[in-house]
């Protein structure tokens, strides 16, 4: 009696996960071979050829970086702070600062218009410098960085995290000031980390695109990033949309593999 | 081990009896609802949505134990889920084309156009002083449009085009030099002039009248304007095609011109 409900477990068991993982792989794996081999190489050239491509293209490397280059230096002195605050108005702003994480994107595009729009909570001093944020690249950036900086902020709390603390205090106790403990002690030694959480942040503002249809719009060559054009392609050129989004994957698909490897060692 | 297994079954037997109970409730709760229950698929333009939710009430009063089920969607996206084999009884389109496709792919049967609907100038309300006509348009500071792919989007193209000829040659690059963003359906244009982000654009009047308050109505002459046909058609394969007809039936009944015409749509006679 045991034995053969031993046997059938044998059996069942190990069908059932094969089974159920299977189930997810082709789930995650079919919808990207079908954007890889549905065309050929030649059509998915021709698809690159759309007037909208070269523009996006520029605009999307031009302001990724832009926002990478925010979140970074905006992001590690943060990070810092929550990492060595103790207390709890610490634990609730490491909180709030992931929440752009969950929210749904075209929460954060209304959100986005409250604070920075005309009619927003800062629209009207930022109206005095005639500076007018929706429908520019510059709205662009702050869609981006807002959906993407929490990525590398936790990415580097947790890295400065798990600095040895006695390792700082022999560095302060040598008498070195705090800049020099962070720059010469803090940062070398969590550096593969924070570039981690650096490409994190950099993919996920490359996908970047609800906030961004609100707060900024879409238009060619000022506001409209790959995936943006992706969307307003796919009213008259599949074909364009599907090779700008193989584009997107092999992207994003490299950056996952770099922060792998940079985790591994 | 027994003493698990048994525990194990007996919670297995309480997913089972909460499951069924679960299941008996629904089913009297829908046979209390509906006796004999009929869904009638209507895939349906966006714009139509507020509409045709009215019309669907009487529908259902009319034909006992039918509910009318809609997707409202873009006439682009409808077209293309019919095309890869969505159970519709009933497609109603923004424009022509996207009804004609699927008419010579033999997926819907004798289209006939129902109502109309005409584009207009919609104006932040704030700044409605300064752009009283069409040819004010360039006044305002930031414009929306609709892509060229978007039935909304071509029609805005043409209408440039055409006043063109009478506000001077330079009318549509000095409304184009304004534009700030092309949004890929006509409640977002609306969206970002109600919002107060952008100053004007061109929406349906369909469209303009859900923010009356909001923005204000610039009617574009009849001669310089283009006026959307909306097509409808029961789908060859319908699932009910008896519904599908009264459905169409009822659409172009009196009462359906009324409910149309209070939401903005208008008659297409006058071509």
């Amino acid at each position: 009696m045991r034995r053969g409900r031993d046997r059938l477990i044998a059996i069942v068991w190990p069908v059932a996960l094969g089974t159920l993982s299977g189930a997810l792989l082709l789930l995650v794996l079919l919808p990207i071979a079908g954007l890889l081999f549905t065309s050929s190489p030649g059509q998915l050239l021709r698809g690159l050829r759309d007037p909208l491509v070269a523009p996006a293209i520029r605009l999307t490397i031009a302001t990724t970086l832009a926002s990478l280059a925010l979140i970074v230096v905006c992001g590690t002195p943060l990070a810092w702070l929550i990492a060595r605050g103790r207390g709890r108005a610490w634990r609730f702003l490491e909180t709030v600062i992931q929440l752009p994480v969950v929210l749904p994107p075209a929460v954060a595009g209304v959100a986005l218009l409250l604070a920075f729009g005309r009619r927003g909570l800062l629209g009207p001093e930022l109206a005095v410098f005639g500076i007018g944020l929706p429908f520019s690249s510059a709205a662009v950036v702050l869609a981006q960085s807002f959906v993407a900086a929490p990525f590398y902020v936790q990415a580097a709390v947790a890295a400065f995290r798990r600095l040895d603390p006695d390792l700082l205090l022999v560095a302060r106790t040598l008498s070195a000031a705090w800049p020099r403990v962070f720059f010469t002690v803090a940062l070398p030694l969590s550096w593969p980390a924070l570039a981690g959480g650096a490409a994190l942040s950099w993919a996920r503002a490359l996908g970047e695109f609800g906030a961004t249809l609100m707060f900024a719009g879409n238009l060619t060559g000022r506001t409209q990033t790959l995936p943006l054009t992706i969307y307003t392609a796919l009213e008259s050129d599949l074909q364009t949309a599907q090779s700008l989004s193989i584009i997107l994957v092999a992207v994003a698909f490299a950056l996952l593999v770099a922060i792998r490897a940079g985790g591994r060692r | 081990m027994t003493n698990r297994i048994r525990r194990s079954s007996s919670a297995a037997r309480l997913i089972f009896l909460g499951a069924a109970w679960a299941l008996l409730a629904a089913r009297s709760g829908g046979a209390a609802a509906a006796p004999a229950s009929k869904e009638l698929l209507v895939f349906e333009a966006a714009s139509l949505k507020d509409v045709f939710a009215k019309l669907a009430q009487r529908f259902e009063k009319d034909n006992a134990g039918v509910k009318v089920v809609a997707n409202a969607a873009g006439s682009h996206e409808l077209r293309t889920q019919i095309e890869h084999g969505a159970a519709a009884d009933v497609m109603a389109s923004a424009d022509r084309k996207h009804m004609d496709a699927l008419l010579s792919a033999g997926l819907v049967v004798a289209p006939s156009v129902f109502t109309c609907n005409e584009p207009v100038v919609v104006v932040r309300a704030a700044l409605a002083p300064a752009i009283k006509t069409l040819a004010d348009l360039p006044n305002a500071e930031r414009i929306v449009v609709g892509v060229p792919d978007v039935p909304i989007g071509a029609y805005t193209l043409q209408i440039l085009k055409k006043a063109a000829t009478k506000y001077g040659a330079d009318f549509p690059a000095r409304v184009e030099a304004k534009v700030a963003s092309r949004e890929l359906n006509v409640r977002q244009v609306l969206a970002k002039i109600a919002l107060g982000e952008a100053d004007a654009g061109v929406v349906y009047r369909s469209d303009a009248i859900t923010a009356r308050g909001k923005v204000e109505i610039v009617t574009i002459p009849a001669d310089l304007n283009v006026i959307a046909d909306y097509p409808i058609a029961a789908l060859k394969a319908a699932p009910h095609p008896d519904l599908a007809r009264r459905w169409i039936d009822l659409v172009k009944s009196s009462e359906g011109a009324a409910a149309l015409r209070d939401a903005g749509f208008s008659a297409c006679a006058a071509r």
